[in-house]
Formats: structure tokens, sequence, C-alpha cells
């Protein structure tokens, strides 16, 4: 391949540096909004008896911040650089580019504006109404004519396994998002979806269970599938696994959903295949998983002093973790304990906070110094503290929760012999509260991790250009 | 038809393709094209470096 000796055709890193400030700037926003709603959960008199800052419309506002904001600026950057440097060729539009960029701040400042006055669909993960449903649907198309065109005018022949996962991510979201926030508006604030009853609460799980497995699963899979690699230094284990994995993880997410009805409404024939389909789901996700770690395979001393690299790997294996987690609580049986306790929450956290925040950091402490021309982090010190943050907060927060999950399961439960209600809701409540104070500590810990990622950026993006040697231990690594 | 035996067949055909992808995947004539594939994110000194270490690795074993 020729091409590949032309160090730098001039590829579009603006838009890729606007999109990863604002992931650093917007993983802060929600990730404080989300340590004050657990905070209000052992001291409610945290909302101040303001409406505006009660749990029910703060969660919302936290949920979208995280996945959407955060997690949407991490991948808009990442695929928009991924495309590129896999192609070797400049994005197909800058103009769509900035559309894309601006256009999706828009959508999370309407979004903060209108959760918490408590304007919503309620539908979780969908709640923003339809107007800004219409804008986020226009950004997407763009996002998608932009992507795809740069795939067209690619001047490799071989389209990289990272970018296969990225396009999956972002054809099956534009049809979930458009598919499940099909609505009749009433004004211009209030719309009812056009579904009702047991095939509304479908849909919704449909899209809200491949939110998780598209946006947060195929698209971070794509970030993985360069970044571990690029930052070990080593092609990935397999790439033939890789291909593989690719096609037996979107042909199986999509069928997931109905694990979150399980005893409901929904017809028992669809409970059972929405089960059966999330067990199988594990063997995909975790060849993933192996290829991923395994690209270090003969090579495990990086880690010892590349604490970006250490990101990337920890994320791989809470990946592992909660796609182990994830399938066992879709067994029936075991999710009759789970269900609506918090194992739920803390089974989320763990995907997360655990691989998708962490696969999101890595790769952002990757981009910085070559977005900003600089050879490394301003501080590689402080990437690790970060580091041991972020792995902290995780840990104490998924423990608290499981511990306090079970409880609740076990308390719920449990009946006198003439099958009244051992204990009442109130009491399952006091029981669990110890535990919400140690997620909150938890939080606090992955947010101060986040401020110190910040101040670490800060320095790197305002230091003098190149002023910023290599570390040592990675030259020689 | 009914919507059972679309159903079945449905299954069977996307599992059959599935095999496909597998046997494509695997097959000995794609390994070189796909080892190669995936050091397209790599530039000419990076690639260099990928060799020695590789070359390192197997005198080791």
């Amino acid at each position: 391949m020729s091409e590949t000796s032309q160090a730098h055709p001039d590829y579009n890193y603006k838009v890729v540096r606007q999109f990863t400030v604002m992931t650093v700037v917007w993983g802060i926003v929600g990730m404080a909004v989300g340590v004050l709603i657990a905070a209000q959960l052992f001291a409610p008199a945290l909302n101040f008896d303001i409406p505006w800052l009660t749990y029910s419309r703060l969660r919302p506002l936290h949920t979208n911040a995280v996945i959407f904001a955060f997690g949407g600026c991490a991948l808009f950057a990442t695929s928009y650089y991924i495309v590129q440097r896999t192609c070797h060729v400049r994005l197909f539009s800058d103009k769509l580019a900035a559309f894309t960029f601006w256009g999706w701040q828009a959508v999370i400042v309407l979004a903060a504006i209108t959760l918490p006055l408590g304007i919503t669909s309620s539908k979780e993960y969908a709640e923003l109404e339809w107007p800004i449903d219409i804008l986020i649907a226009l950004v997407w198309i763009a996002y998608i004519i932009n992507f795809f065109g740069t795939l067209v005018i690619r001047k490799v022949s071989h389209i990289y396994v990272a970018n296969w996962f990225l396009g999956a991510f972002m054809l099956t979201v534009a049809v979930l998002h458009i598919g499940n926030s099909m609505a009749i508006p009433v004004s211009f604030t209030k719309s009812y979806s056009i579904y009702a009853g047991a095939v509304d609460a479908m849909m919704q799980w449909w899209y809200g269970h491949n939110a998780v497995g598209f946006f947060l699963t195929a698209g971070f899979l794509g970030m993985m599938y360069y970044f571990v690699p690029k930052q070990a230094g080593r092609p990935v284990y397999s790439y033939r696994l890789s291909i593989v994995h690719f096609w037996a993880l979107i042909s199986l997410y999509i069928w997931a959903g109905p694990h979150h009805l399980h005893y409901t409404a929904l017809p028992d024939w669809t409970q059972s295949l929405g089960m059966v389909m999330s067990l199988i789901l594990f063997v995909p996700s975790w060849g993933g998983m192996i290829n991923g770690i395994m690209t270090l395979s003969g090579a495990w001393h990086k880690l010892r002093n590349d604490p970006v690299l250490r990101f990337l790997i920890v994320s791989l294996s809470f990946y592992g973790m909660s796609t182990f987690e994830g399938p066992m609580m879709s067994i029936k049986t075991v999710n009759a304990l789970s269900h609506y306790t918090d194992w739920t929450v803390g089974h989320v956290h763990s995907g997360a906070l655990g691989w998708v925040a962490m696969v999101s950091i890595g790769s952002i402490y990757h981009l910085i110094p070559i977005l900003f021309g600089q050879k490394a982090m301003y501080s590689t010190r402080l990437v690790n503290v970060h580091f041991w943050l972020a792995t902290i907060g995780v840990v104490l927060y998924i423990v608290a929760m499981w511990m306090s999950g079970v409880l609740q399961g076990l308390m719920w439960r449990a009946v006198n012999a003439d099958g009244t209600l051992t204990y009442s809701f109130v009491e399952s409540l006091e029981a669990s509260k110890p535990f919400y104070v140690v997620r909150f500590i938890g939080g606090v810990f992955v947010v101060a991790g986040m401020l110190v990622m910040a101040y670490n950026c800060w320095k790197t993006i305002r230091a003098p250009k190149d002023s910023i040697a290599a570390e040592p231990a990675a030259q020689a690594a | 038809m009914d919507q059972g035996i679309i159903g079945s067949i449905f299954t069977v055909a996307v599992f059959v393709f599935f095999l496909g992808i597998v046997w494509w995947a695997f097959s000995k004539n794609n390994k070189e094209k796909f080892d190669e594939a995936s050091k397209v994110l790599f530039d000419e000194q990076e690639k260099a470096q990928i060799e020695k270490e590789q070359k390192q690795e197997s005198q080791k074993s």
C-alpha cells in the first residue's frame, strides 16, 4: 500500500478537537448531576424543595447527559478520527461535520433546559420531546452521510473493522430513534406515542436495549478496535475473530429487548425469546473482549508504565464482567430477584462507568496530545491518578449496588407463614441507606477523576506546541 | 405459508449465512489479506517496530 507512506493527508481535526473537548466538559456535568441525585437518595432535603431539582427531573437529565452528551461526543470525536485515519482521506464534508457538532450541542442544551422543566415524553432514555427528536434525527442523518461518504471516497481498499462497528452503530441508532420516537404532537412541548399498551412497552425496550447494544456497545467497540491496537503498538489479536465478532454481535443484540419486560403484560413467548437471545449474546461479547485483551499477549509489560493502555484494558475487563452479568440477569428466575432493585442500577454502571467511560477516557488521553500537537499528556502521573480514582470509584459503586439490590430483592419476596409480606417497602429502603452513602462516595471518586482529567487536558492544550516531550518510559516501550 | 414457517426459514437462512461468514473469515486463502488489513492503522515506522517485536517474540518461543 503506497498511500500509507504519505504520513499526513490534510485531515479534518477541527471537528475531532471540538467533540473531544466537549466530551470532557459534558462528562463532568453529567456525572456531577449523577452524584447530586445519588446524594438525594439518602438526603432528600438536597432537592431544596425546588421542582427543577427534584430527583424525578434530574434523573433523566443525568442519563441523557452521560449517555448522549458525554458518550455521544466521545463517539463523534473518535469515529470522525478513526474513519479519516483508517481510510487515509479527509472527511467527506467539513460543513456537515460542523453541522453535526453545533446541532448535537444544541440538542444537549435543549435537553438540559427542558428536562428540569418537566417537559418529557416519559420514555426512558428517549425523554426528549418531539421538536428535539426531529433535530436529533437531522443531525444523525448528516452524521451518517458524512461517515459513509468518507468510506466511499477512501484511499485503501479494505474497510477496517472499527468502521464496521461504527457504521452499524450509526445506522441502527437512526432506525431505533426514528422508530421509537414516532408520536402525535398535541402542542409544541407535548406529544403522545403512536404505540399503545404492550406494543408501546415492546417498542420502548427494543429501543432501550439497543441504545445499550448499539450506542453503548457497538460504537465503543469500534473505538476499542482502533485505540487498543494503536496504543499497544501492535495489531489486534485476531482480525478474523473481529469479523465473526461483528456479525454475531449485530445479528443478536437487536432481539434482547424483551428481557426488560419479564413478568409483564408482554406475551410469555416473547419474554422467553428475549431471554434466550440475551443468553447467547454472551458468546460474541466475550469473543470481543478476549480479542481486545489478548492484543497485549506477549507484551503485558506495556501495562506497567502506560496508564492510558491500562484504562483501555481495564475497560475491557469491566465489559467482560457486565456482559457476563447481563445474560445471567436476563434469566427469568434470576430476574425475578433482581428486577426493579439496585442490582440493575449496579449492572448499568459497571457497563457505563467501567466499560463506556473508561474506554472513552483512554481514547481521549490518546487523542489529546495528537490533536493539539504534543508528544504526550502534560502529566502522565495525573493520568495514573485518574485511573485509580476511576477504578476505586466504579468498584465502590457497583459493590454497594449489588449488596443493596440483592438485599432489596430478598426483602421484597419474603413472606410470612400466613402469606403476608414480611417487610414493608420503607423497611427495605431503610436497609439500603448505608449502601446509598457508599455509592455516593464512589461517584465522588469518579467525578474527582474527571476533574483531574480536565486539568490535565487544559494544561496540555494550553502548552506551547511541541513543548511536552514523550515520557522516557513510554519511548522505551 | 404461515408465519411460523417463514420464521423458521428465516432462522435457518441467517444461521447458514453466519456459517458462511465464519468460513470466509477463517479460510486459509484470506489469512494474508486480513493480516494486512489489521495493520492499516499503523504508519511505516510503527509497522517496522511491530515486525521487529514479532521477530523477537518468535525467537523467544
